[in-house]
């Protein structure tokens, strides 16, 4: 899902709640049903509850079929590998030019502070973050699909000059045989 | 006792008690009135309406989310110990001394944020304190750690004194939560829906109060004795604690509710199976919920993070049908009068429902990747704190007032501030919602030009907000000091004088 794709999301099941209780209250001067059984209520909330459980196996499934990260201890073998350390306020990274439709695989540390290592793309979206940890590398393999000048920003507090700790870096169009290699 | 009177007896307060109830409610609503003042500045900031330089501007952060958790969680804890005194016997010395701790904690945090420049978020997160780049000085840190000590301790008296009580009356912890019924037999009728849930809320909040503890002396001790921390193992204490205790605002809220609502719509609320269930099992997953604050740290073993996010949607289904969907068939068709409690208590149960959707979906790891520590998060805290908890908790205080003679639980004020509370609310959660659908980055004292329109309509939410407050807050402090006392009569629920034109317009 993308970021549109989720606030749609959101915006569909904040407003299925809001008209369940306007339904719920607007109905409630209104003494219409007889009321329930014990057995009828408790009935009822056997299958919502089973309900949930079941969509939550679902929802469990589909979201982490595919898992966001590569396994962090061995070689991931991307074709292009982009080391970065966050310090206090700034991002050294060992490149600053990654070619569109490659792999790449950020190797993200961090030399003082817990940090967040987050790529916008020219449209001002995020692409994929991936924090940058005292004494740990974490590793992020983002393949880019439209060349240009992509924005790295801090998104963990860090600080003073956290919103001033931002870098760039370049994505060049490549070669229509290297990316279908 | 009778599930349906609107003040009984055994609720009632004598004279010490009432005294510190009394400066419970006030110091509660009061704080909170000063704390949105400080988010509205905040607000204004990043609108480019107000001018606030990154470091006062972070102080203010810093102070915000810390003095916001710890107002939440004494004044849900309030509500938890006034109820669950009818069934076990507490001791208000518990009471007072959170209390104590609770304002002597705040002030230790004040000082070292404002005196000390301590800049470091509630969440503190290792080894920021003690990495300032000379901002603010060790001691500073050390103080803000003290502090937020000094209320994880006054929490915990009062769940030591909770779960002894409970122990004595009920023999064990798994009795109270009626886990003797899970799979079997007549569930007693007469059980306490309070005494389940508050079982499982001093468990689970007293380990991530452990955590805490573990954390924020490791951390004192990395201060002054030079001790090495792993800085995964800090943060997964640091977030053990955190969501538990922040999570466990809601939990004890909802106790509220389901003790209120039942007297306000004349229907009873039965204890059943699979509300044991919820609660057993949201007491568990939550406990076991926090690697989700960790899935962009891809050093966190795998497990862990599939667990955070299978416990983030288990956790949130069981409560949420115990309570939300309780309340909406307790409402349905009860003939409910919409006086502020009751209508406070609809507003709650609706934001945190609706505030769990956005909550649910940044709990999935592959949507966290886009929306972590954007303002997406704030959007969905704020969502459920705004419109949820914070609602419920003033449901109770204004439930309170209406026992008292001079006063009533709706007046034509309220007509002004709940729908102008509600309408800010929704604008400035939806602001930061939005905001994060862009990406706009939380926490960052300075906005570029592309992220100040959301700000600045989260800044007109904010104001509503506060104008809101502002009623809510006369009002409670109003009826909170009047003397009186004596239970308004009430022959069927909602049964007190004269609803609010603007609040019977809410239904």
């Amino acid at each position: 899902m993308n970021e549109n794709q989720v606030w749609y999301v959101a915006l569909a099941g904040m407003a299925v709640v809001a008209l369940i209780f306007v339904y719920v209250i607007a109905t409630a001067r209104v003494r219409a049903a007889p009321i329930e059984s014990h057995d009828d209520v408790v009935s009822s909330r056997h299958w919502v509850f089973i309900g949930l459980i079941i969509l939550t196996a679902i929802v469990s499934y589909f979201t982490l079929r595919h898992f966001p990260f590569p396994a962090q201890r061995g070689p991931v073998a991307a074709r292009q590998v982009v080391k970065v350390m966050g310090v206090q306020w700034a991002w050294q990274m060992s490149t600053q030019k990654v070619k569109e439709g490659v792999p790449v695989e950020f190797e993200v540390s961090s030399g003082d502070v817990n940090h967040d290592f987050a790529v916008y793309a020219p449209d001002g979206r995020i692409v994929g973050q991936v924090q940058a940890m005292p004494g740990y590398t974490n590793k992020m393999v983002l393949v880019f699909k439209h060349a240009g000048t992509y924005t790295v920003r801090c998104l963990e507090y860090c600080g003073l000059g956290h919103a001033d700790m931002e870098t760039t870096f370049t994505v060049v169009a490549n070669p229509p045989t290297e990316t279908a290699a | 006792m009778n599930a349906l009177e609107m003040y009984p007896v055994e609720e009632r307060l004598p004279h010490r008690e009432r005294v510190v109830f009394t400066w419970y409610a006030v110091t509660v609503v009061a704080l909170y009135l000063a704390m949105m003042l400080v988010g509205l500045t905040m607000r204004l900031t990043q609108a480019t309406w107000a001018d606030v330089g990154p470091h006062l501007f972070y102080e203010l952060l810093t102070m915000h989310g810390t003095a916001m958790v710890a107002n939440t969680a004494s004044g849900a804890l309030a509500v938890m110990w006034f109820f669950l005194r009818k069934y076990v016997p507490l001791h208000t010395g518990a009471l007072i001394a959170n209390y104590a701790l609770f304002v002597g904690g705040l002030a230790v945090i004040t000082a070292s944020v404002f005196w000390g420049n301590f800049a470091g978020m509630w969440t503190m997160l290792y080894p920021l304190p003690m990495h300032s780049m000379t901002i603010w000085s060790d001691n500073a840190a050390a103080a803000f750690i003290v502090g937020t000590l000094m209320i994880g301790i006054g929490t915990t008296v009062v769940f030591v004194d909770a779960a002894l009580a409970i122990s004595k009356v009920y023999g064990n912890p798994f009795r109270a939560m009626g886990l003797q019924w899970l799979f079997g037999g007549r569930i007693d009728p007469a059980h306490p829906k309070t005494v389940v849930a508050a079982t499982a809320i001093i468990i689970a909040d007293s380990i991530g109060i452990l955590a805490g503890a573990i954390i924020m002396v490791m951390m004192l001790l990395n201060i002054y004795a030079g001790l090495h921390l792993n800085a995964l193992f800090a943060k997964e204490l640091t977030y053990w604690f955190g969501h538990m205790f922040i999570n466990a605002t809601i939990f004890m809220a909802v106790i509220g509710v389901f003790e209120l609502l039942p007297r306000y719509t004349g229907k009873p609320i039965p204890i059943t199976r699979p509300f044991l269930w919820a609660w057993a099992i949201a007491g568990l997953l939550v406990i076991v919920v926090f690697p989700h604050h960790l899935f962009m740290d891809a050093a966190q073993p795998r497990w862990m993070a599939i667990m955070g996010q299978v416990a983030s949607y288990g956790e949130g289904f069981p409560v949420y049908l115990a309570t939300a969907y309780e309340a909406l068939r307790n409402i349905h068709h009860s003939r409910i009068r919409w006086t502020m409690p009751a209508c406070l208590i609809a507003l709650g149960m609706f934001g945190w429902s609706a505030g769990i959707v956005p909550a649910i979906l940044d709990g999935t790891i592959d949507i966290n990747r886009l929306m972590h520590n954007t303002d997406w998060v704030p959007g969905h805290f704020h969502f459920y704190l705004i419109l949820g908890v914070l609602p419920m908790l003033f449901a109770f205080f204004y439930h309170l007032i209406g026992e008292r003679k001079a006063s009533r639980a709706a007046s034509r004020i309220d007509g002004f501030g709940f729908p102008v509370y509600l309408i800010g609310g929704i604008i400035f959660v939806l602001a930061f919602l939005d905001a994060g659908r862009n990406s706009v980055p939380r926490r960052y004292a300075v906005h570029i030009a592309e992220w100040v329109p959301y700000d600045q309509a989260g800044s007109v939410g904010a104001i509503l907000v506060v104008l809101g407050m502002c009623v809510f807050f006369a009002r409670i402090i109003v009826g909170m000091l009047q003397h009186g006392g004596h239970p308004a009569p009430a022959p069927r629920g909602g049964a007190l004088p004269e609803p609010a034109p603007a609040a019977r317009a809410t239904g």
